[in-house]
């Protein structure tokens, strides 16, 4: 077992890391993004969630399995759509194109 | 299933995490973020559908009705939220994802007590994604006005919060090393009745810190998860959920810094020391209140070289943005220069003025944030402020006040202050506002969206 769990922990050092250093670069302007941007990235939880209902069996496992995957997928799809709704607020190149 | 099945499926976890990476990075500035949402988007979505070719799986019905039920509620419900309701959606969207999270470990313990570390692992995910989901919700309840938003103190909560949360944590590991189901339940219960405790006593303007909290706390479940999975047959959908898990608890846990240093409060005052109890006693505020008239203020605000609009969460909740914006065409359209300042915690989440005000309109380059306008307010002749109260009180720099040491925006150095404000009412600290007694403070009453109507009438007719 342990081999997969130590790989998995350097792994996340080297993320923990690489989001300090992504994200500290970001401007006050876009945090609310930043903030729904990564609370759509969290929602990679929804593959997890089919991966889980995916194997279980028995019906209890299937119905959290289940509540897992309904939830991971409001989050991801929310998540995504509100942060291009706000992106495409800052968006000039898309601004021009409307009236003046 | 053949081997190229599950390298392809691997390669398209990878793609994604790249793009999720690059996705933050291109957060960096206002041209570029767009591009990387999307591009994150469909690296997400291709993650999401190579996940039913993995080998091994079955329910696929469930999982796809799942998917699409979940998916359609939270797409649409984000397409017809508006902008000011933003952070209760964040916090909504936020807690499904610690949900979620709760909810895998609460799988992976039924089938798998008898693996100590996965279940250990597990354990760890359901606790911090349970207090997530039902923070959240509670948060949400508060933003959206259906809760009270005034801190919510029990008496002996500390205690009783502290024994809940060992309670059940306990059940979790006992769960484990007895390696019995029948502790499950508890488990989760107390630690859901955990969430809701720890976030009742959190006020409305404290929200900012809270959700982003909550936001990091559900990329640490995520990356917990990830580290219990990765042991499966599955493992490698384990390793993204850890990268893009850890990536966000470090996003989450810098902007919760952040928030509470602009509060000047340390993270754990926020979280379990209920705000505005305190109240300073023995300091007569001299002077008074002097009100002024709309076309009066407009008159002053024409005739200035420099205007400096200072909104605060009143001028969102009176949805004045749009009057705001028509204000300051028309002042630039007279040769006034106008410039908007922004307190990191004016609004209810990280930035959310920033939005609001984008989405009036306004352009970006006229938004500074409170360290580039704070040197500016000396050459400004007028500073309008606009349903914000406790970030420009100056009481901030006075020892012995509730407010000592936060970092605020500094209006009361420009040549004239224009406060516009529904009531005598205090702002969420209950504290009184030096700002509005100074010499050159003028007190413009009204409902903020009517009054800069007003000026703007004013100003059309000068």
């Amino acid at each position: 077992m342990a081999a997969d769990l130590w790989t998995a922990l350097f792994i996340a050092i080297l993320a923990a890391f690489t989001g300090y250093e992504v994200i500290g670069r970001v401007p006050v302007l876009l945090h609310t993004p930043l903030m729904s941007g990564s609370n759509f990235i969290h929602g990679i939880v929804l593959v997890g969630a089919i991966v889980a209902l995916g194997i279980a069996t028995t019906p209890l496992e299937q119905a959290v399995g289940f509540v897992a995957v309904v939830m991971g997928a409001m989050n991801v799809t929310g998540g995504y759509a509100v942060t291009e709704r706000i992106l495409a607020m800052f968006d000039r190149s898309k601004k021009r194109e409307g009236p003046p | 299933m053949t081997a190229w099945v599950g390298t392809a499926i691997d390669a398209v976890y990878v793609v994604a995490v790249l793009a999720f990476i690059l996705g933050l990075k291109a957060m960096s500035s206002p041209e570029t973020a767009r591009r990387g949402i999307v591009y994150a988007g469909g690296a997400m979505l291709a993650a999401v559908v190579v996940t039913f070719f993995s080998p091994g799986l079955s329910n696929f019905l469930l999982i796809a009705v799942g998917v699409i039920a979940g998916g359609g509620i939270g797409y649409y419900w984000a397409r017809v939220v508006q902008m000011t309701a933003m952070p209760q959606m964040v916090a909504v969207f936020n807690g499904m994802g610690g949900g979620a999270a709760a909810a895998i470990a609460g799988v992976v313990l039924l089938s798998s007590l008898s693996n100590p570390a996965d279940a250990g692992l597990s354990v760890a995910g359901a606790v911090i994604g349970s207090i997530s989901i039902a923070g959240s919700v509670i948060a949400f309840l508060k933003l959206q006005g259906w809760m009270r938003q005034k801190p919510i103190v029990l008496p002996a909560r500390q205690p009783i919060n502290i024994a809940v949360l060992v309670v059940g944590v306990a059940f979790g590991v006992y769960s484990v090393v007895r390696v019995d189901q029948l502790f499950l339940l508890p488990f989760f219960l107390l630690l859901l009745c955990y969430g809701v405790l720890l976030t009742l006593p959190i006020g409305g303007a404290d929200m900012p810190v809270v959700i982003s909290m909550f936001n990091a706390l559900t990329g640490i479940a995520v990356a917990l998860d990830g580290f219990a999975l990765v042991n499966g047959p599955l493992g490698d959908a384990g390793y993204a959920m850890v990268i893009a898990g850890v990536l966000v608890g470090a996003a989450g846990s810098l902007l919760t810094v952040l928030m509470a240093r602009a509060m000047n409060r340390s993270i754990s005052n926020v979280v379990f020391g209920a705000f505005g109890a305190t109240e300073e006693t023995g300091v007569a505020i001299q002077g008074s209140l002097k009100p002024i008239e709309a076309e009066d203020a407009a008159v002053l605000m024409a005739y200035a070289n420099q205007v400096v609009i200072a909104p605060g969460y009143g001028m969102a909740v009176a949805q004045a943005q749009g009057k705001v914006k028509e204000l300051a065409d028309l002042l630039e359209a007279k040769g006034v220069t106008v410039k908007f300042a922004i307190h990191p915690v004016a609004g209810r989440m990280p930035g959310h003025m920033n939005v609001l005000l984008a989405e009036a309109g306004i352009n970006y380059d006229k938004l500074f944030d409170r360290d580039e306008i704070n040197p500016e307010f000396g050459q400004s002749d007028v500073v309008l402020v606009i349903g914000a109260n406790d970030v420009v009180n100056p009481a901030a720099r006075r020892v012995g006040s509730p407010l000592q040491g936060m970092p605020i925006l500094d209006v009361d150095q420009a040549k004239n202050v224009i406060v516009v404000k529904r009531g005598q009412g205090k702002g969420f600290a209950g504290i009184e506002n030096d700002l509005f007694y100074k010499d050159n403070t003028r007190m413009l009453y009204g409902d903020a969206q009517q009054v800069v109507g007003k000026l703007v009438t004013a100003l059309k007719r000068s």
